[in-house]
């Protein structure tokens, strides 16, 4: 049976996990119409033959590593699919995965989906109650993936947890991660999108008791032709929670393409609450876009705080001269602002040897040996 | 021995009413050992004189020449100006959100340097330097300019200017803003910058407290976009005592 509640702008959205419960987008609708359809290659209509499973490799300490069949009483115990696709993907995938983490355990894993083709993917991880670990999900190779991933974070838990969209720059990638957060509960959970032809993420936080705290961050990076989309929703349906919303991107080229949506619903019953989200668009070039709705609604007064922000800006042209001015040329200039800007997302994901990997990255798509032009300092001797 | 010459130099920016021509005709020669004022009122054209110089796109040159060396300044980029040995310290230095001074610093210095400096030495360097600025040291790891106080702004351009070692060096303002201490210490930056006799300083000041601490060989009136009079160190005790009236009339005249 589809439970619907009301969507933030007032559409009803659908939480079904079956399929045919769901409509198929025609790209009118608010949740779709940022959304290319026609390359999602058949992931909205159905027509894609999802049969090429990615390959999943875990490198885990302290996580145990399972592989269950789609029955399992922990497949679809805390995500109902909102999203067609990811309905999709869970009638589609042969088997999840799950990582958890025990009871006052602490550990990392680090987790490559590596595509190869069409196909459906299920991942779960859970963080056991006041346990600590760092999940890293790295998504590589091509390939046209639904995915759904559910994330349960136990009472007074913290769990971090990266998805790293480093895909081919064919891939076609459509996924819902949620979250649920337990009583005092800590999620940090970002996303790093960089490749593919299109993504389209949407991460969900919902708690299921008091003093949940989720800090949900985004970096992307777009260049020409790529559409890259984030759609957030923290559904605060319970008292005395919090969340923080932080997305950046980054554009340049004809045609590149980044959509952030932050719904953020604050129901009737979730008093005491306090939330806030930013997103921040930095385009580089002519021909970029960038698309930005937040979508804060109220349904209590009675709250901590409640606010967003969003702003879209050019390379400013005054901090190119103060560089310059100091001897920097400018394609190197333009490389150490979008740094700049990228900076606080990445110091606040914590997770260092990403940090370094996404700051190349950036800095080869922007066309620059950061050797020579001094930016490796350890390198330098 | 460097020499900075302009000739003649007219220069407009796009405003909403049309063109502004803002200098009409600066003729000035700036070499190595010398430290030249120029002084004048608010809106003058002072800071439009040392954008042009370092090449500020939003300022036309539409008269008149630039050379360093003999070469044509004009036809440099921003970058090259800087890489050949130009410095501008800035009036209202940009803030840089998520640069690290620390980094800033060094990869200004490998630009104008042409290579990276050797790491250790560098890291000594720039300690001394920030010292000498009475600098903490956490200041390296802050974000350029951000959330920087006026005075720590303008150490921060002079912590530039020693760490850069221009040819000639625009200062605009940089008394601007700063307590006594702070100007002291700003223009003992500058002095020693100015020691050895192998640069040249073009000051550019509204007031004449910070002359109390540097001593320019020449003072110049600048009203209305161009040089009115020039002089040596006493004119600048006659702006003390007398104000710009005199010159401001001269310039509207002209
Ligand atoms: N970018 C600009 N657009 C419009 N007017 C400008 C611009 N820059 C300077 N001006 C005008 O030119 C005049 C000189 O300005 P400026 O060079 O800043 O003078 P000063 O530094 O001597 O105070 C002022 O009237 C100022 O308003
Ligand atoms: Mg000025």
């Amino acid at each position: 049976m589809p439970a619907t509640v009301p969507a933030v702008d007032l559409a009803p959205r659908v939480f079904s996990r079956d399929v045919a419960d769901h409509l198929v987008p025609t790209g009118r609708e608010e949740e779709w119409r940022f959304t290319p359809l026609k390359r999602l290659r058949g992931l909205t209509d159905g027509s894609a033959v999802l049969e090429s499973t990615p390959a999943i490799d875990v490198v885990a300490e302290g996580f145990t590593v399972d592989t269950v069949a789609m029955d399992d009483p922990r497949v679809g115990a805390s995500l109902t699919p909102s999203d067609i696709i990811a309905a999709r993907a869970m009638s589609v995938a042969p088997a999840a995965t799950v990582l958890a983490l025990a009871a006052e355990g602490s550990g990392r894993a680090d987790v490559t989906i590596d595509g190869r083709g069409a196909g459906a993917s299920h991942l779960i991880i859970e963080f056991g109650p006041f346990s600590a670990g760092t999940v890293v999900v790295r998504h590589r190779g091509h390939a046209t993936l639904a995915q759904a991933v559910e994330i349960r974070v136990a009472d007074s838990a913290s769990g971090t947890v990266v998805f790293w969209q480093d895909w081919d720059r064919d891939t076609v990638h459509a996924a819902t991660h949620h979250a649920q957060l337990g009583r005092d509960a800590r999620l940090m959970m970002g996303h790093i999108t960089l490749g593919g032809d299109l993504v389209r993420i949407l991460p969900q936080v919902s708690y299921t008791a008091t003093g949940g705290d989720a800090e949900l961050l985004g970096l992307t990076f777009a260049d020409a032709g790529q559409h890259l989309e984030s759609r957030v929703f923290v559904d605060h349906d319970t008292p005395q929670c919090r969340s923080s919303v932080l997305y950046k991107s980054a554009l340049q080229g004809d045609e590149a393409h980044t959509v952030w949506v932050g719904d953020v619903l604050v129901r009737a019953e979730a008093t005491g609450i306090d939330t806030y989200e930013v997103n921040r668009n930095l385009i580089l070039t002519d021909g970029a876009r960038a698309d930005s709705v937040p979508n804060l609604e109220l349904e209590t007064g009675e709250i901590v705080g409640a606010g967003h922000a969003s702003a879209t800006g050019r390379f400013d042209d005054e901090q190119l001269f103060y560089l310059q001015a100091r001897g920097i040329p400018a394609d190197l200039a333009r490389v150490l602002v979008v740094r700049g800007f990228f900076t606080d997302v990445l110091g606040r994901l914590g997770v260092p040897e990403i940090a370094d990997e996404v700051m190349s990255t950036v800095d080869s798509r922007l066309g620059i040996d950061r050797v020579a032009a001094g930016l490796l300092e350890e390198e330098a001797e | 021995m460097s020499t900075l010459e302009i000739h003649n130099l007219h220069a407009s920016v796009e405003t909403d009413g049309g063109e502004r021509e803002i200098l009409r005709g600066v003729d000035l020669t700036v070499s190595s050992g010398q430290t030249h004022a120029v002084m004048g009122p608010n809106g003058s054209g002072k800071s439009t004189l040392a954008y042009v110089i370092a090449g500020h796109p939003k300022y036309k040159v539409t008269d008149g020449t630039i050379t360093l060396d003999g070469a044509n300044v004009l036809e440099m980029s921003v970058d090259e100006r800087a890489r050949a040995g130009l410095f501008l310290a800035m009036q209202y230095p940009v803030e840089i959100p998520g640069v690290s001074v620390s980094n800033f610093l060094r990869t200004s210095a490998t630009a104008v340097r042409g290579e990276a400096p050797k790491l250790r030495l560098w890291i000594k360097e720039v300690k001394e330097s920030m010292a000498a600025l009475s600098m903490d040291p956490s200041f390296a790891d802050r974000s350029v300019n951000e959330g920087f106080s006026g005075g720590e702004k303008k150490r921060h351009e002079i912590l530039q200017l020693e760490l850069l070692k221009p040819k000639i060096a625009v200062l605009d303002e940089t008394d601007s803003g700063l307590d006594v201490d702070a100007l002291r210490i700003v223009s003992e930056g500058v002095n020693r910058f100015q020691a050895d006799g192998t640069t040249g300083t073009l000051l550019i000041t509204h007031y004449t407290r910070i002359l109390r601490y540097i001593h320019p060989d020449f003072v110049h009136v600048f009203v209305d976009g161009r040089i009115v009079e020039s002089g040596g160190p006493e004119l600048a005790t006659q702006l003390e005592e007398h104000g710009y009236e005199r010159f401001a009339r001269a310039g509207s005249g002209a």
